[in-house]
């Protein structure tokens, strides 16, 4: 079995009693979350709370953790992807991500983002060079690298790099772009620049965004969910603690008016 | 997926060739993770190959035939359990004129065409000689005479060598691997039928206590590891005591005292190299340094030289890892010594090497197991040569057991191989004690620094 | 420095300032001497081999010109003949049989190691691997002799002569890939993680994250290992001289005897030479030979390891 793109329902994913454990120890528990098509969702919350958990469970990164178990459901164009019949390497061919540190592979600009397309086993040259330009262009690079994309990715500045790394992710046309704090390691300029990028990705893209800056999930965001963590005195001393979903709706609604007084003491600064 | 980039969309999103692909993706990756692991098992299987062929030689039935059963000589065989005064006695009733000639090859060591004509007392200086004896030559004592001189002076395991070579005369005519004893005993059977008369057909091991214990003799069913076995321990020990401390005093200085200097820099980048520079060249080195320009200091082809030698050689693997040791011990230790006082010195002594014991020993470890089994330099620093008296001192002559499994594989046949195979079974277990015995006591210190 | 400011809180200069002496320390210095001339040991024994290979071997060299040394054919000390082509051809070829084994494979078990196997089964099969790596060379002599060559004869047939550069290199191939691996397994691990993530993430397999992005990444760190790996071979003696045959022979046949280098400097020292024959000093020159041929592999890997180094750092 394998996963055809739907364009039917509303929901591009949507996650039931996702619960995730490293080894013995809960991380997250029974988060339920639906994420809308072509919008973009911010998760924000302490850190420690699980919110890369869950973005890396989306497209089952944690695979790749040894020790990492997730039970409950990720539904995604009607298939749950942890059924035992889906292969991992086609869900994140769907559902691509961007890294906290830019990571692109020490290979020129073109091998860069010709990386994906070439593993789809495009090796047309022109073709290649077209998705290339797209790519670049689509994420504000190109002007900026036309003329040497036989430099190394690593020559790049960080903002660059980090643009790379997104022109890299949706060379390949992915559905659903996950980004984990993709402008924590960038100057306030660079970031602005990934901001914008953001803005206009969403055009095409459902995007899923973790950051603990609460200004960027405002002004990009339309939804925010907001997780935190929970603790619990085992025996003396000894304390279980995990993260959960705590409140979710559109980002102007989390922000002016939060359901949970907590989410308010988080959004305020209270506790980080 | 209407607003995907149209050009290439097509091509991308042509699901049905997709599935194909990642079908054929995963296949080869599973055909490669199993390549992988095919080495991983090709290393492994190459060590069982290793140890069965040893094992394989190291046992197994043996045809042999004899000039005096042991049985005749001593009751139940076991030559073991006779006295010297016995031995000499056997030897003087079998081969009376062979006793001059064991007088000469066991307990002579000058020009062997001279023998004849020294009287006993220069000939053998220092040996314990029946009054009357010391004045005349070898030729003008009775056997009673020169059979004492054997019993005397000579010790009961090198005797029994001799009524073995001598006078039992085993002779393997015919060996069998294990594999072949435990499969084939109607072909050996047929085999022993036509063997000479008076063959036997035993299961024999060829490493065993008796072969422990023995000299080398000429002789592969009667010789055996004893005079290499101590020559291993005497070189390993003495390597120890050479390059441990030196070793680990230039790691001190490197981590601890040179600062970053270009002369500092290139002792460590010297080391390095050192480390990887083929084991023969030392021996090289060893043969024009130790055995030639210091002969007066070494004795020549010596257990010193060849301690010397080793010492050159596994320095720089005892270094670094020395090294590797003392950086891992915490700056917060060395700190806490310096802060209630302590000298440089003090810390040193008292907080860094204790602390990084364990892991020196570790190192220490590697290095000589390295040192056991090494054969090249020795063979160039002068191991060679046949030896039946067991090493003395520093300066004695000597042999260790690599060179022996080098001497007796290189012969073509397969008695010898079998000797080979045991003397390899013996060196195995030397280096599984010592590995043992150094853990033990690493895991000793490490205790001792939790406590 | 630290003994002026302990005398400051000392109970003693608190009552009364005390003129602050800088203490000698013999102990100190001694030590430091004493340590100082332990490195230099290391310094000695280097000198040493350049100063005893480089005066013996320009004995030689005054007796047996240079070009002759490296540009003849034939080595035949009786006859006054040290070329060293016979000897040095089939160091190459036992080194490349060797290599062909130990790189292609040691490669593969350091990918296995570090890339598939679940960290208890890597925890169990290093160690076992590492066995091979601390079985001395002798022993990997007989096995040459006693198992590689008959298994040979048995699939190659009787071309298979007993003595053979073959079997010897292969056997030093099985000694060589705990090495290789071990070094690979170092280049493999020092990749970082987020490159392995990226390619994931990009809907990569874990081969294709292997093949495209981990194994290019770290590929200046497994052509050091791969140069170590040649200088152990072109360095080791004992295998070379149980297997690969006693007496120089100008051949490519990977099934005739032929003796190396270092097959031949063991061989020639077995026995009682005299020293201030040519035989003699020919082990010098050799050496010298060995020694550079290592020293510049040992030098272009450490320089490669460096910069792969730094690239991650
Ligand atoms: N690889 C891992 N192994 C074990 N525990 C992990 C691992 N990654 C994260 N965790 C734990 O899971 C919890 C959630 O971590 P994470 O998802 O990284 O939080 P966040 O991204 O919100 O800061 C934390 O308690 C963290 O220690
Ligand atoms: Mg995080």
């Amino acid at each position: 079995m394998s996963i055809t793109r739907e364009a039917g329902p509303a929901w591009a994913i949507e996650l039931n009693k996702l619960t995730v454990y490293y080894n013995d120890k809960l991380a997250v528990r029974d988060v339920d979350l639906k994420i809308e098509r072509q919008k973009i969702t911010a998760f924000i919350g302490p850190s420690g709370c699980g919110k890369s958990t869950v973005l890396r469970s989306i497209n089952r990164m944690n695979d790749l953790i040894p020790g990492a178990r997730v039970t409950g459901r990720v539904m995604y164009s009607g298939k749950n992807l942890y059924d035992t019949d889906i292969d991992a390497v086609e869900v994140r061919r769907h559902i691509g991500m961007v890294f906290q540190k830019p990571n692109p592979f020490p290979k020129s600009i073109f091998d860069n983002v010709a990386y994906g397309p070439r593993l789809l086993g495009i090796r047309d040259g022109k073709t290649l060079k077209q998705i290339v330009e797209q790519s670049l262009r689509a994420s504000f690079l190109w002007d900026e690298v036309k003329d040497d994309l036989k430099k190394s990715g690593l020559a790049l500045s960080g903002g660059q790099q980090q643009r790379l790394c997104i022109a890299r992710a949706i060379a390949v046309q992915p559905d659903v772009i996950l980004m984990d704090e993709p402008c924590s390691a960038l100057d306030p300029i660079a970031t602005q620049a990934i901001e914008e990028l953001m803005l206009e990705l969403v055009r095409q893209y459902t995007i899923i965004i973790v950051t603990h800056n609460m200004q960027q999930a405002q002004r990009v965001a339309d939804y925010t969910a907001f997780f935190n963590i929970r603790k619990e005195q085992e025996t003396a001393g000894n304390e279980r603690r995990w993260g959960l979903l705590a409140e979710h709706g559109a980002t102007e609604q989390i922000f002016n008016a939060p359901k949970l007084e907590e989410t308010e003491r988080y959004i305020s600064g209270e506790f980080g | 997926m209407s607003a995907a980039p149209e050009t290439a969309g097509g091509v991308i999103h042509d699901e049905a060739a997709y599935k194909r692909g990642l079908r054929l993706r995963t296949w080869r990756g599973t055909a490669w993770q199993n390549f992988f692991l095919l080495a991983i098992v090709a290393g492994i299987a190459a060590l069982i190959a290793l140890g069965f062929t040893v094992v394989n030689d190291a046992f197994g039935y043996v045809i042999a035939t004899y000039e005096t059963p042991a049985a005749e000589l001593a009751p139940n065989g076991d030559l073991n359990g006779l006295s010297n005064a016995e031995l000499a006695q056997i030897l003087t009733e079998h081969t009376p004129s062979r006793l001059a000639v064991y007088i000469r090859d066991y307990l002579y060591s000058g020009d062997p065409a001279e023998f004849a004509k020294l009287p006993m007392s220069q000939a053998l200086p220092g040996a314990t000689l029946l009054p009357g004896a010391e004045n005349r030559t070898v030729r003008e004592l009775n056997d009673e005479q020169q059979a004492a001189i054997l019993g005397d002076n000579l010790s009961q395991p090198v005797l029994v060598t001799i009524v073995e070579d001598n006078v039992v005369g085993e002779s393997i005519y015919q060996t069998f691997s294990l594999t072949e004893s435990l499969v084939n005993r109607a072909g050996i059977e047929a085999e022993l039928a036509s063997a000479p008369e008076g063959a036997t057909l035993s299961f024999r091991s060829w490493v065993s206590l008796d072969f422990l214990l023995s000299p080398p003799s000429a002789n592969p069913a009667t010789t055996g590891a004893r005079v290499a076995l101590l020559g291993s321990l005497w070189v390993t020990a003495l390597t120890i005591l050479i390059a441990f401390p030196i070793g680990v005093g230039a790691a001190i200085y490197l981590e601890e005292y040179a600062a970053p200097t270009r002369f500092n820099r290139f002792i460590e980048i010297n080391i390095r190299n050192l480390a990887g520079v083929p084991s023969i060249v030392y021996g090289i080195l060893g043969l024009a340094v130790f055995v030639r320009a210091l002969a007066t200091f070494t004795g020549g082809r010596s257990i010193l030289s060849a301690a010397l030698t080793m010492s050159l050689l596994i320095l720089p693997v005892v270094i670094i890892n020395a090294q590797e040791a003392i950086r891992a011990v915490p700056l917060s230790l060395r700190e806490a010594s310096y802060g209630v006082g302590a000298t440089k010195w003090q810390t040193i002594w008292r907080v860094v090497l204790r602390s990084a014991t364990p892991g020196i020993l570790t190192g220490v470890i590697l290095a000589i197991s390295r040192a056991i089994g090494e054969t090249a330099p020795l063979l160039l620093v002068g191991a060679s040569t046949f030896i039946v008296s067991d090493p003395s001192g520093l300066l004695s002559k000597f042999t260790v057991l690599p060179i022996q499994i080098y001497n007796y594989t290189a012969r073509p046949q397969q008695p010898w191989r079998d000797a080979a195979a045991a003397a390899i079974l013996v060196l195995l277990l030397v280096l599984l004690l010592f590995n043992a015995t150094a853990i033990i006591m690493r895991q000793r210190a490490r205790r001792r620094l939790s406590a | 420095m630290s003994s002026r400011t302990l005398d400051l809180v000392s109970p003693g200069a608190q009552l009364r300032p005390r003129p602050m002496i800088r203490r000698l320390r013999p102990t100190e210095t001694i030590m430091r001497a004493v340590l100082l001339a332990c490195g230099v040991v290391s310094i000695a024994t280097t000198i040493g081999i350049v100063l005893v290979l480089g005066l013996e071997s320009l004995a030689f060299f005054r007796e047996v010109p240079l070009t002759d040394f490296l540009f003849s054919t034939t080595w035949q000390p009786r006859l006054g003949q040290f070329g060293i082509w016979p000897l040095l051809s089939a160091t190459l070829m036992t080194t490349t049989f060797a290599l062909l084994v130990s790189v292609p494979l040691g490669l593969a078990a350091a990918i296995y190691l570090s890339e598939y196997a679940h960290p208890r089964t890597r925890a169990t099969l290093k160690p076992v691997l590492e066995l091979l790596a601390g079985i001395p060379t002798v022993v990997y002599g007989f096995f040459a002799l006693t198992f590689m060559t008959p298994l040979l004869q048995a699939i190659f047939g009787p071309q298979v002569q007993v003595y053979n550069t073959f079997s010897a290199g292969l056997v030093m191939g099985i000694m060589i890939l705990p090495t290789i691996a071990s070094m690979s397994e170092d280049a493999l691990n020092a990749v970082p993680r987020a490159l392995r993530e990226a390619s994931y993430g990009l809907g990569a397999t874990r081969f294709e994250t292997i093949a495209k992005v981990v194994v290019p990444a770290a590929f200046s760190g497994l052509v050091a290992a791969f140069l170590i790996g040649m200088a152990r071979a072109v360095g080791e003696t004992m295998i070379v001289a149980l297997a690969a045959g006693a007496g120089p022979n100008m051949t490519l046949n990977p099934f005739e005897p032929a003796q190396t280098i270092t097959g031949y400097i063991a061989s020639i020292s077995g026995g009682d030479i005299s020293y201030d024959s040519l035989d003699y000093q020919s082990i010098f020159a050799l050496g010298l030979f060995l020694f550079l041929f290592t020293l510049v592999l040992n030098l272009v890997s450490q320089w490669i390891s460096r910069r792969f180094r730094e690239v991650y750092q």
